[in-house]
């Protein structure tokens, strides 16, 4: 750890291997893992930065997730520049989903990936702009 | 109970068992891999029929004990291999996941 004891991961989430999502989030659970994290913070962690990875994904083309590990708290920032979300309360509800057909045949696009990160996570701050991109900020206190 | 004696009751092919000390606590039935996410606890059984490659994935984010895939869907290779590398466990079975379940019921 550096000396403001504060550990930084980045990832490039690629848009259009749909099969090789998930790989930051396997990544950082290891690392989690390895610093000594309890299980369910690992699993709330992981969890809620996959969901936005399979966003990312499915609607934006890929983007940018990091990991910040502090002391108290273990931050995740999604950036993408996709389409941007119209109606944020409409996407946070359950069951509310804009995935294609071909999405939900995996198992994914069920609209409960916004809900489940805002579930597992203690604060979630989303920053969405039309045409330009989006950027979610989710924070867990350890 | 762990894996490894769920096993010795259930009598299922054994795709992948990486793990088969892991403890096995309660069920979950889906195939939505957001609600199996949103829903499943630490330790589930987790049965579904489906077999492709972001199961092994979900299983894994998602701590659960193992995946009982059902109506004998086999996924394929590379799902079983990517599940060994991530310390998942997939047993397949014939019934149906209602039938699974009603079996699980039983034993956990």
């Amino acid at each position: 750890m550096s000396d403001n004891k504060k550990l930084s991961y980045c990832f490039d989430v690629d848009g259009a291997n749909f099969t090789s999502a998930g790989e930051a989030s396997v990544k950082v659970k290891k690392r989690l893992r390895e610093a000594g994290f309890d299980p369910e913070t690992i699993r709330r962690v992981s969890i809620a930065m996959y969901e936005g990875e399979i966003n990312m994904v499915i609607h934006a083309g890929g983007g940018k997730a990091e990991v910040v590990i502090e002391e108290d708290r273990i931050v995740i920032i999604l950036t993408d520049e996709g389409p941007g979300i119209a109606d944020i309360d409409q996407a946070m509800q359950e069951g509310f989903s804009t995935a294609p057909d071909n999405i939900r045949s995996l198992g994914f696009g069920a609209g409960m990936g916004l809900p489940n990160m805002k579930r597992y996570t203690d604060e979630m701050v989303i920053d969405s702009r039309l045409g330009k991109g989006t950027k979610i900020t989710m924070t867990v206190y350890v | 109970m762990t894996v490894n004696q769920l096993i010795t009751h259930l009598n299922p092919q054994v795709l992948s068992l990486p793990e088969g000390d892991k403890t096995v606590r309660g069920c979950y039935t889906g195939d939505l891999l957001s609600w199996v996410m949103g829903k499943t606890r630490a330790c589930n059984v987790w049965v579904t029929i489906m077999s492709n490659i972001n199961v092994p994935a979900v299983a894994s984010l998602a701590d659960v004990s193992c995946v009982i895939i059902g109506e004998n869907a086999r996924p394929e290779d590379d799902v079983i291999a990517m599940a060994e590398a991530r310390g998942v466990n997939i047993l397949l079975m014939p019934d149906s996941a209602y039938d699974i379940c009603i079996k699980l019921s039983k034993i956990l």
